[in-house]
């Protein structure tokens, strides 16, 4: 898949479990907790919809790599890449 | 028969509404649960849901109109008199014109843009994006920073999905300029200052080793999907839901000079309002229900506070309140108690500290629980039973399923 199309994709997942955060203010690299206010079912309801998104098992150890926009992209590219 | 239906008690401290939207017309029917109307408070946007069933026969009050909480705002015609049979007759209860109908919160968004001003009554329909519209929009290709403008109105309405064609073929949308975080603080503000005035607080703390719940939550959470996942914050709403319905005097309403304990135990979540504010929507007899239940309960809890549609009942029917601070770090909270209600528990972020387990010193993951509660109801010695019943619910999450 194309970086840019994983992106979007991220995005509009984040943007449905999170419909009360502004996308134009979003900064892909900074924690989801600090810019946003995250919280832990914040957190569960974004591993959630990658995990049935893309297929993938995240387990919760792998939580952190989902802190930001950019490091989730990363994260998803290499399940996938190894899958 | 002909229902009154009138506007619910809003909680503490809010007494009167501005009605905005109806979202029924005479004639139409209502089912069970369904909001028929949209109020304002300083809270935010009320969905007011109706409990009975019938066909809306009379609209009284129109928009824009300021009510009282108890004020007739329309007239149904219940289900089973002169309604199709199709409609599902109510079991008989004749239900009080105030537990007809109650109350549901939209939450106020963070404001993320000027936004402009625009008629009240047309606050309601469009200030949010709910996932469907957000679909919509990226159909039609919509910017975000669009969308962004769409969404900070400031009241905490919903956008739609016919607000995003409007906006896409360049219609504007009327927005309301009030500062809905300011009335939110006021609301939040009145409350706890009537709980400082009114209540006489007191404090526990214990600080419990919280090893047996972090490796039961592990194990669940390693052999299930992550949907099925189970957080730290359920199972601690579940042991303090079972010790309230245990521990008398917790677990209701002081009111009118006395202590109403509640057959059951809503139990209020403090769910943080992102960019500020906080609300406490419950959990239905959380003390009843399974943790797996409840997990999926508060996980739509918390996306419809997210979402801004809160339901009815869930906003003001708690019956004592959980809250917790850990994901910010702090070890310990001394809450303060949400009117009528007699006490609240608070739940800190687990620390690895030095602990004596079975007679030697090793590393132990620890909780610190406080309880605020009302001395007019109980006193410290009822409440170390009840937070020591919670701390020993906790050392057996097996028991807690």
């Amino acid at each position: 898949m194309e970086p840019q199309d994983l992106r979007a994709r991220i995005l509009a997942l984040l943007m449905t479990i999170a419909p009360d955060i502004d996308p134009a203010t979003l900064d892909p690299v900074q924690d989801l907790r600090e810019q946003f206010d995250f919280d832990s079912m914040d957190r569960l309801h974004f591993a959630t919809a990658i995990s049935e998104e893309f297929h993938i098992d995240i387990p919760e150890q792998d939580y952190p790599q989902l802190a930001a926009l950019q490091k989730s992209c990363e994260y998803v590219q290499k399940k996938l890449t190894a899958a | 028969m002909e229902i009154e239906f009138r506007l619910p008690s809003l909680g503490a401290d809010m007494e009167r509404a501005t009605l905005t939207t109806w979202l029924k017309k005479p004639g139409e029917a209502v089912h069970r649960g369904e909001a028929i109307a949209v109020v304002e408070t300083e809270k935010g946007l009320i969905d007011i849901e109706c409990f009975d069933e019938g066909i809306v026969s009379a609209l009284i009050v129109e928009p824009g109109t300021k009510i009282a909480v108890g004020t007739v705002l329309a007239r149904l015609t219940a289900a089973g008199t002169g309604v199709p049979p199709t409609s599902v007759p109510r079991a008989a209860a004749p239900a009080t014109a105030a537990a007809a109908a109650a109350p549901a919160v939209r939450v106020p968004p963070p404001p993320a843009a000027p936004a402009a001003a625009g008629p009240a009554g047309e606050a309601a329909a469009r200030l949010r994006i709910s996932p469907a519209a957000r679909r919509r929009a990226q159909e039609l290709g919509l910017t975000d920073a669009a969308l962004g403008r769409l969404a900070a109105g400031g009241m905490g309405g919903i956008v739609h999905i016919e607000d995003i064609e409007r906006l896409a073929a360049g219609g504007a949308a009327a927005a309301p300029a009030a500062d809905a975080r300011d009335a939110m603080r006021v609301v939040i503000g009145n409350a706890m200052a009537r709980a400082k005035r009114e209540i006489p607080h007191y404090y526990l703390g214990h600080t419990i080793d919280f090893a047996a719940a972090r490796s039961f939550l592990q194990r669940h959470n390693a052999g299930v999907p992550v949907a099925e996942r189970l957080l730290e914050g359920i199972l601690i709403a579940k042991a303090v839901a079972l010790a309230a319905a245990r521990i008398a005097g917790f677990n209701g309403y002081f009111r009118d000079g006395r202590f109403e304990r509640a057959p059951e135990v809503n139990l209020g979540m403090a769910i943080a309002v992102r960019g500020g504010g906080l609300v406490a929507p419950a959990l239905l007899a959380a003390d009843r229900k399974d943790l797996r239940t409840l997990m999926h309960e508060f996980s739509e809890l918390v996306s419809r506070v997210r979402s801004g549609h809160m339901r009815s009942g869930e906003f003001t029917a708690a019956t004592i309140t959980v809250t917790s601070l850990g994901e910010d770090g702090v070890e310990a909270i001394y809450p303060i108690i949400n009117p009528p209600q007699v006490a609240i528990v608070g739940s800190g972020c687990v620390v690895e500290r030095p602990g004596v387990c079975e007679g030697s010193v090793a590393v132990r993951p620890q909780l610190t629980l406080t309880l605020a509660a009302d001395h007019r109801v109980t006193d410290g010695r009822a409440g170390a039973r009840f937070v020591c019943t919670i701390a020993e619910l906790l050392a057996a999450p097996e028991k807690l399923r």
